[in-house]
């Protein structure tokens, strides 16, 4: 109904989704868009999933979405993309971090983690995949790799036109800032 | 200037400039990054943390007896700790303005229920206002300082998850200094003694009624009229949603001043509008007052009185609007539940716990409720601050006189013991119950993210302060037979544990060791052996028995194929306790 994207991203405590939603915040207020952005971290410092939403366009009411809302889909790692994938338009567009934390059921063996969930998703969704982490390491710090997340992100949502240089000098150290550019770009050419 | 803010940081600095100096809070999500957004102003403000929420709140009063501008923030199960200086704060009125920030929790992300804390505004006969996004938390907290002090009434500012957590962009401005109103004895406004309450209700009375006079004049109750064929009547962050769903397809009487209720705008909006609908969040607190005030109106018959709303769950309710959606099967999810952490000192301590039979178990609230999941599996109960120790005893006492014989211990850990379990350890050592009593001292607050509490030797602005003994209170409170044990030594705990048992009368453990996650202070690195240390899984040795496994650690995994553990070492800090566990000595420290 109105002009508002709404980007959700999901994962687990620790893979730095915060920071992540932050370099995309403040690239779109530079850009000019009214932005809210929500998060449950409520006790994601456990162990628990992370989720952050960011919104955006000319005028944003609702802090968050709701099911079959999310125009994409950034999932840090990979069973969390299925757990929010209702979330998604049925024409919404999926890039998942191809990366797997088993979580506390299957490290107990009270479970397998799950096997096919990139197939699974390829049949339903338009879907980008990617090993952010060993991207990274390609870089030389494995620290880039949500900023390599973010790159794909901004990609797929058609965001190029934001200067991210600046937004990547004003989020990071100096000494970061070339690496995490780079991290940027790497990012950018995973999505077609 | 514009920033782009949470709730919470935004209130802080709504405060700010609003001339608080003076503010006080117990930590609890999701309130709290409300005062360590404080902390930044501290060249103007003092900003304190509480034990307690009846303590922050008691602060904040005699601050505001005092004479200056006072904040007090808690979430909303906080505000059932402080009910009782709020009730009669309700009846004396302020000097200098007083908001109490109430963060409510719906949809319990982090809290044991999702009460909804309005109702403590129309209860104890106070103000409430609700902001819909970070601008208003700022704009209306400094309005909110306005209203306090013109009509000598406390202000529940009540905010929420979504409030408090979202960000937004936000216009700041400078902070305006607001002098001390000096200070004269009223004894006939504060000594809320029998005589002066029954002097202050009926003030109370007609204060509500020009209140509800200003309620329908203020700009924080606003009219936008659009299409007329709905009217929608909504406060905090509701509004947002019922905006998002209805557009300009529906007129809107946004309630910011919530109690006393506009009721005669809401009146006059109603016969502007073909159909009125109030969509508001948790109860039915303003549909039940406008029914009352006989304005027609639906409201709880659609939209659910439980959980968490959001722009779909609305346009479901009230339009029949069903979303597509996509999903895969099932079988492609594991749930994710929090743990305690790798490392976390409480693991040892419940491990050795869990392998005690026919014991019952009392806990608290923090980090340790995660405790009594799988496969630790070891509380039993858990009701609220400070609970532990008294249900305890209060259980032995039960089974004592009905001639049950049942061991009983309760858990409890070091800021929740300085909140309210303190005066349960007193009526445990007073009435002498045979219980065990375990404070589970990690050196900080830490499920709320560290804070500083009154045993870890910090203030909330980062000043040192003398560290309360523990061994020493519960001495004093009249416990004789009080150990402390590293919870990381499993034999240790056990000994202590059976000891307990073993004594008649009641006793307490308390275990020592910092919170795996903490930035430790000088005085932690010299007290504990924090060098780096791991361990590592000799498979050779490991029989696949599965035994380290039922310590929980998320660095510990096993190998359906190979039938063997195994130790992540991206992740393992040494805590040694599955190595401990290990009946066949398979999991040794790793040497470099």
């Amino acid at each position: 109904m109105s002009d508002v994207k709404n980007i959700l991203l999901a994962g687990v405590g620790g893979q730095g989704i915060i920071l992540a939603s932050k370099i995309l915040s403040i690239g779109l207020i530079q850009a000019g868009y009214d932005v809210k952005m929500s998060e449950v971290h409520g006790m994601a410092q456990r162990g628990g999933s992370v989720t952050t939403q960011v919104r955006y366009g000319k005028k944003v009411y609702s802090p968050i979405i709701g099911k079959g809302q999310a125009d994409i889909l950034v999932s840090f790692e990979t069973m969390e993309t299925g757990k929010w994938l209702e979330f998604l338009k049925p024409d919404g567009k999926v890039v998942v971090n191809e990366f797997e934390i088993p979580s506390a059921p299957i490290l107990a063996c009270d479970a397998e983690y799950p096997q096919g969930v990139i197939e699974a998703l390829n049949e339903k969704v338009d879907l980008t995949t990617f090993k952010a982490g060993e991207l990274a390491l390609e870089l030389g710090n494995i620290r880039t790799a949500n900023v390599i997340i973010v790159g794909a992100l901004v990609k797929a949502m058609g965001l190029m036109d934001i200067d991210w240089e600046l937004v990547i000098k004003e989020t990071v150290k100096p000494q970061f800032v070339d690496i995490n550019l780079k991290a940027l770009q790497v990012g950018m050419d995973q999505v077609k | 200037m514009k920033k782009f803010m949470t709730g919470n940081e935004a209130v802080a600095r709504g405060a700010f400039e609003a001339g608080v100096t003076y503010a006080a809070a117990y930590p609890g999500t999701p309130s709290t990054e409300i005062l360590e957004n404080m902390v930044q102003y501290k060249d103007d403000l003092l900003a304190e943390w509480a034990p307690n929420e009846k303590v922050a709140m008691e602060m904040a009063i005699g601050a505001s007896v005092a004479g200056t501008r006072t904040l007090a923030a808690m979430k909303h199960v906080g505000v059932n700790v402080a009910a009782d200086p709020l009730f009669t704060w309700g009846y004396t009125g302020v000097t200098g303005g007083f908001v109490l920030v109430s963060a409510d929790d719906p949809g319990c992300h982090s809290s044991q229920n999702e009460q909804d804390n309005r109702y403590y505004a129309k209860f104890s006969k106070i103000v409430c206002i609700e902001p819909s996004d970070s601008q208003e938390c700022l704009d209306f907290v400094k309005d909110a300082y306005e209203i306090s002090e013109k009509y000598d009434v406390p202000v529940l500012f009540r905010m929420t998850t979504r409030t408090c957590h979202s960000k937004g962009l936000v216009e700041l401005n400078d902070r305006q200094e607001v002098p001390m109103v000096p200070y004269v004895k009223k004894a006939e406004k504060y000594v809320a003694s029998p005589a002066t309450a029954r002097v202050l209700h009926p003030v109370v009375e007609d204060k509500l009624k020009q209140l509800e006079k200003y309620s329908n004049e203020t700009h924080l109750n606003r009219v936008e009229m659009f299409d007329t064929k709905i009217g929608i009547v909504t406060s905090g962050v509701a509004y947002e949603y019922a905006k998002e769903v209805f557009g300009e397809t529906a007129s809107y009487l946004k309630v910011g001043f919530s109690y006393p209720m506009p009721m005669d705008k809401i009146r006059e909006f109603a016969g502007k509008v073909d159909k009125l609908i109030v969509v508001e969040e948790l109860e039915p607190f303003m549909e039940e007052q406008m029914k009352a005030a006989g304005i027609e109106c639906v409201g709880k018959d659609l939209i659910p009185n439980i959980g968490e709303l959001n722009p779909d769950i609305v346009a479901k309710a009230l339009l029949g609007e069903e979303r597509q959606t996509v999903s895969i099967a099932d079988d492609k999810k594991v749930m994710r539940p929090p743990t305690l952490c790798t490392g976390c000192p409480h693991r040892g301590f419940f491990y050795a716990l869990s392998k005690k039979r026919n014991v019952m178990v009392t806990g608290d609230i923090g980090c340790y409720t995660l405790g009594a999941a799988a496969p630790l599996n070891s509380i039993d109960s858990v009701i609220c601050m400070g609970g532990s120790i008294s249900m305890a005893h209060g259980a032995a006492q039960a089974f004592q006189k009905n001639n049950v014989d049942q061991k009983i211990v309760s858990v409890i850990g070091d800021s929740t013991f300085f909140h309210t379990g303190v005066n349960s350890l007193m009526t445990v050592a007073y009435n002498n119950s045979n219980t065990v009593h375990c404070i589970l001292d990690n050196r900080i607050t830490g499920m709320t993210g560290h804070q500083e509490n009154p045993g870890t030797g910090f203030k909330l602005q980062g000043e040192t302060a003398r560290e309360i003994d523990i061994p020493k209170l519960v001495e004093a409170i009249g416990i004789d037979h009080c150990v402390t044990v590293d919870p990381l030594d499993l034999k240790a705990v056990d000994k202590a544990l059976e000891d307990a048992f073993a004594f008649e009368g009641p006793s307490v453990i308390i275990t020592r060791w910092p919170c795996a996650l903490k930035k430790f202070s000088e005085a932690d690195k010299k007290e504990f052996d924090l060098s780096f240390r791991q361990y590592k899984v000799d498979e050779d040795k490991c029989r696949g028995c599965k035994v380290c496994i039922k310590t929980g650690c998320p660095s510990l995994s096993f190998n359906g194929e190979t039938k063997k553990a195994k130790i992540d070492p991206n992740t393992c800090i040494g805590c040694s306790v599955c190595s401990q566990s290990c009946p066949f000595d398979a999991i040794g420290k790793v040497v470099k």
